[in-house]
């Protein structure tokens, strides 16, 4: 395969405990010039063939961008970026045919996780692998793959097909749905929305598209597994999905990065619209390079994530255990717009070593008997720093809504930090609002018991942490649940001693 | 003197700069230095908008827009004050007023600010931070008087109450009153602080506090807040708790238009306690915003806040609660909970409780829950033969009782049953147990 000329496995990860998805592929790339302006702007919808609405768009994204001042409120402390310092477009110069040949590191990254043979070879949408949906009691994933810029590849395009699912890359519905892209790209993240929105509005290179008929439940796992692979580039990618009404779809997100002594931008924007009765299940196993033991380099993960619960009793569930990032800033939240709509936010934040994360939901009640759950778990060790940071917002007209939050904060070791900063506005009589907080260390007596039974000081922690992040792992599809065990027991490595 | 020129940040600082020569303490160094440091820091700030972090559920662009004089008051007003029961210190628009305090016989030190201020060097200004807290610089450049009470190691003093009248005025008077209250190691008082005005009266009442409580003191601090319905009353309390002391503060939020309860807790020393509990009771046209911050600055310290808030008509809560737990403050148990209950489809609460934690070895949590009556509970009661006006009056009180219930200290708990009574009468619902 052309692509993947020499792949170089630059990190010896296993033996020093770090980062085990380090590696960096070596392929032939091109590039726009570095730097962002207007030129940059269109070099990047040129080369996406792009129609002029969309443009349009991405300018006048990319003109309010420039009046926008860099936000200071979250609890995070990084070095001004310099985004003029980086590439904003990089993709393989060749495009490759299929998943399994373009991205050998995918399967050597399921494997480092530990999961069977025959689960890669679904994962990674090996033809054959997992044809029929009931094979081993289990559904078969379709993989969409977004390399530093570019989707490289999407499988089980025709199997979706067959159900009018559209599942691809975004720069490909732009060709061959643009009604749909042009209907619902910013009907829930405006191009003004914050900072970083805007920077991606303009500046955006891939990333998935899904939409799902009327009536479809999705006979599988959608899948994007996102890569930043060359240096000095940013990852601007854009999913949209859409579940028509009735409709049923769950997706899941799985990020890596090469490690770099370099900090590298992140700045994706999520969209997801729900119709009358659809459901949309989204989980989230962030794994991007979280920089080394001194703090050095690390992927600064600023993301606008946003359902809009459209419909009359849709529902969104947002699931995400974030693990990696020198930062995290990431608010999935959810416009309970249609009444009798749903929103979940199950979350897991790691942050060990210097690690930064600031992380949490937004709930907007709008539509009557709307209802979110909030369950958060965030765990610090090292000198991480970790905020849960949420909003709860019950409009006059939302009658009956009702919100129940809770968020669990676990320390290991006195030099890091676990903050809650919670939100509850309420103008709605009827509306009930429940918030509940607690932060707490590991208990000693918890501990004595497990090394009394003979667990390793280590193993007794993972058992703890697995445990007090349950209620959180349990909402992940089972495949992505084996990953996050196996990444929060990676994450917390020598934090305990 | 005459009435300020104009409104907002300019006219307070326009009265300083005017008023430079004839302000208390005016020939002392040290006072005409934190004066200008005040005036440095609102000068700075301004009256904060929502756009800053700890204003964002509360706006002063009424306060901002009002236009304040000075307060004139003759000592032969007329004042329906019930005669003295106990030791209590009386201030009228700001102003200390010996003739109607009673303060004979204590075994402890109390005395009003503009006559004490050159013996207080070491203590006035030692607790504030004007940089950060606006009202309290505004409060430091145009303070004037104020209580200050030294209690003496090792003495109970018992009940001191802390009175505070606004006159009738067609002036709509402004005033910045300092307290600086000292308990000595192992000492003890009790603070019953009423604040009260005309209800038609426009006016600002803007008292900043300083306490330290030392090893092992115990200052209880009941504040009942019953300002005239026209009234801005923004307040900041800053007290500093040292080893195995204790600071207990009850808050009573019932009067004023627009209402700030600020109260900043340092917990100093290990085994040091702080409780700070609350009811806001609020009716149409009303905005209470109370906001705490608690730090954790010594191990093995604990602290506990519960917050109430009755919101009717179309009133705004507010309650911000922020714990701070440094590296230091190792065993630390904080516990806080804040509840609201809508009584109308027109009341708004915001609530943000808030946990910043740098030490692992912590019990800390925080709740907090938005509701209205619960129907079945009404249902309950109304098929026992209870009217529905009362049934809810019961299950209001029972819903504050929890807040009322932990105040130590019982002749705050008195005088906060007796001001709930009060604002439930002016609120048309019969008291609620009695009259069932």
């Amino acid at each position: 395969m052309a692509a993947v000329t020499e792949t170089i496995e630059a990190v010896q990860a296993v033996n020093d405990g770090g980062y085990k998805w380090g590696f960096e592929t070596d392929i032939e790339m091109d590039f726009a010039p570095k730097g962002l302006n207007e030129d940059i702007v269109r070099f990047i919808s040129a080369k996406k063939k792009e129609p002029a609405w969309l443009l349009e768009w991405r300018l006048k994204a990319y003109r309010h961008w420039l009046t926008m001042e860099v936000p200071h409120w979250a609890a995070v402390k990084h070095p001004p970026i310099d985004f003029q310092d980086a590439y904003y477009y990089a993709a393989p110069k060749q495009g490759p045919k299929s998943l399994d040949e373009v991205d050998p590191e995918l399967l050597k990254t399921y494997a480092k996780l530990g999961i069977p043979l025959k689960e890669q070879a679904i994962l990674a949408g090996v033809e054959g692998a997992g044809d029929s949906p009931s094979e081993g009691g289990r559904m078969p994933i379709a993989v969409d793959a977004v390399f530093d810029s570019v989707s490289v590849a999407t499988s089980y395009k025709e199997r979706l097909a067959k159900d009018g699912i559209v599942f691809c890359a975004i720069s490909e519905a732009v060709q061959t749905h643009p009604e749909l892209v042009q209907q619902y790209l910013g009907s829930v993240v405006p191009q003004g929305d914050n900072y970083y929105a805007a920077l991606n509005s303009a500046v955006f290179t891939d990333g998935s598209f899904v939409y799902i008929p009327k009536g479809v439940k999705c006979p599988m796992e959608l899948s994007t597994y996102f890569r930043i692979n060359a240096k000095s580039t940013g990852q601007f990618e854009r999913t949209l999905i859409i579940a028509d009404e009735g409709s049923k779809v769950s997706y899941l997100e799985g990020c890596t990065a090469p490690m770099r002594d370099e900090n590298q931008l992140h700045a994706a924007v999520v969209e997801l619209v729900a119709l009358d009765d659809a459901s949309i299940k989204y989980s989230t196993v962030q794994n991007w390079y979280p920089g080394d033991a001194e703090g050095k380099g690390g992927i600064y993960n600023f993301v606008t994530k946003r359902a809009a619960c459209r419909g009359k009793r849709s529902k969104v569930s947002w699931t995400q255990v974030e693990t990696g990032s020198a930062i995290t800033w990431k608010y999935p939240s959810c416009l309970l717009i249609g009444d009798d709509s749903v929103g979940e936010f199950y979350s897991v934040a790691i942050t060990n070593n210097h690690q930064q994360a600031d992380t949490g939901t937004k709930m907007f009640h709008i539509g009557q008997r709307t209802r979110s759950t909030i369950v958060s778990k965030g765990i610090s060790a090292g000198f991480g720093q970790n905020t849960y940071r949420g909003l709860v917002k019950i409009s006059p007209k939302a009658a009956g809504a009702r919100n129940f939050t809770q968020c669990d904060s676990l320390l290991i070791g006195d030099q890091c930090g676990a903050h809650t900063v919670p939100y509850i506005e309420n103008r709605c009589m009827t509306a009930k609002v429940e918030h509940e907080a607690t932060t707490s260390r590991i208990a000693e007596d918890q501990l004595f018991y497990c090394r009394s039974r003979g667990l390793t000081q280590e193993d007794a922690v993972g058992m703890i942490v697995n445990g007090f992040c349950r209620e959180v792992l349990k909402e992940l599809p089972m495949e992505f649940a084996v990953e996050a065990q196996k990444l929060l027991q990676i994450s917390l490595e020598g934090s305990v001693g | 003197m005459t009435a300020m020129n104009g409104t907002g940040p300019a006219a307070f600082l326009g009265r300083h700069e005017g008023l430079r020569g004839r302000l208390p303490g005016a020939s002392l160094p040290w006072v005409e230095a934190l004066r200008d440091r005040s005036a440095a820091a609102f000068r700075a700030q301004g009256f904060p908008t929502r756009r800053v972090e700890a204003w964002k559920y509360t706006d002063l662009a009424a306060v901002n827009a009002s236009v304040f004089g000075e307060p004139l008051t003759g000592v032969d007003d007329a004042l329906a004050l019930p005669p003295a029961t106990g030791p209590r210190a009386v201030f009228i628009d700001g102003r200390f007023r010996a003739d109607l305090s009673n303060l004979e016989g204590l075994s402890y030190t109390v005395e009003n600010l503009a006559w004490a201020l050159p013996t207080l060097e070491a203590r006035l200004g030692a607790l504030v931070r004007p940089e950060e807290q606006a009202l309290a610089a505004l409060n430091g450049m145009l303070f004037e008087d104020g209580l200050v009470v030294s209690v003496p190691e090792g003495v109970a003093a018992g009940v001191l109450h802390l009175v505070s009248f606004a006159t009738e005025s067609e002036r709509a008077p402004a005033f910045h009153p300092r307290h600086l209250v000292r308990l000595g190691a192992g000492a003890s008082l009790t603070l019953i602080e009423t604040a009260a005005g005309p209800v038609r009266a426009r006016y600002l009442h803007n008292p900043v506090f300083e306490i330290e409580v030392a090893a092992g003191a115990r200052m209880n601090h009941g504040r009942l807040q019953q300002e005239g319905r026209e009234a801005f009353f923004l307040s900041t309390v800053y007290a500093r708790v040292q080893e195995g002391g204790t600071y207990d503060n009850f808050t009573l939020n019932a009067g004023s238009r627009l209402a700030r309860n600020e109260i900043h807790v340092a917990l100093c020393g290990p085994k040091a306690e702080c409780h700070m509990n609350g009811v806001q009771l609020l009716a149409d046209g009303q905005h209470a915003d109370t906001t705490t911050a608690l730090d954790h600055a010594a191990p093995d310290c604990s602290s506990r806040q519960t917050y109430k808030t009755v919101l009717s008509g179309k009133s705004r809560g507010v309650f911000q609660g922020k714990i701070l737990v440094r590296q230091v403050a190792q065993k630390t148990d904080g516990y806080q909970m804040n509840q609201a209950l809508l009584l109308s489809p027109e009341a708004e609460i915001d609530s943000k409780p808030q946990l910043e934690i740098y030490a692992d070895d912590v019990k800390c949590s925080h709740g907090a829950t938005v509701g209205e009556l619960d129907a079945e509970q009404i249902f309950f009661l109304r098929s026992r033969g209870i009217p529905a006006e009362q049934a809810k009056a019961i299950l209001v009180e029972a819903f504050l009782t929890e807040a009322v219930d932990a105040v130590a200290d019982e002749h705050i708990r008195e005088a906060l049953s007796g001001a709930v009574a009060g604002w439930w009468q002016r609120q048309g619902i019969q008291g609620g147990i009695e009259a069932a």
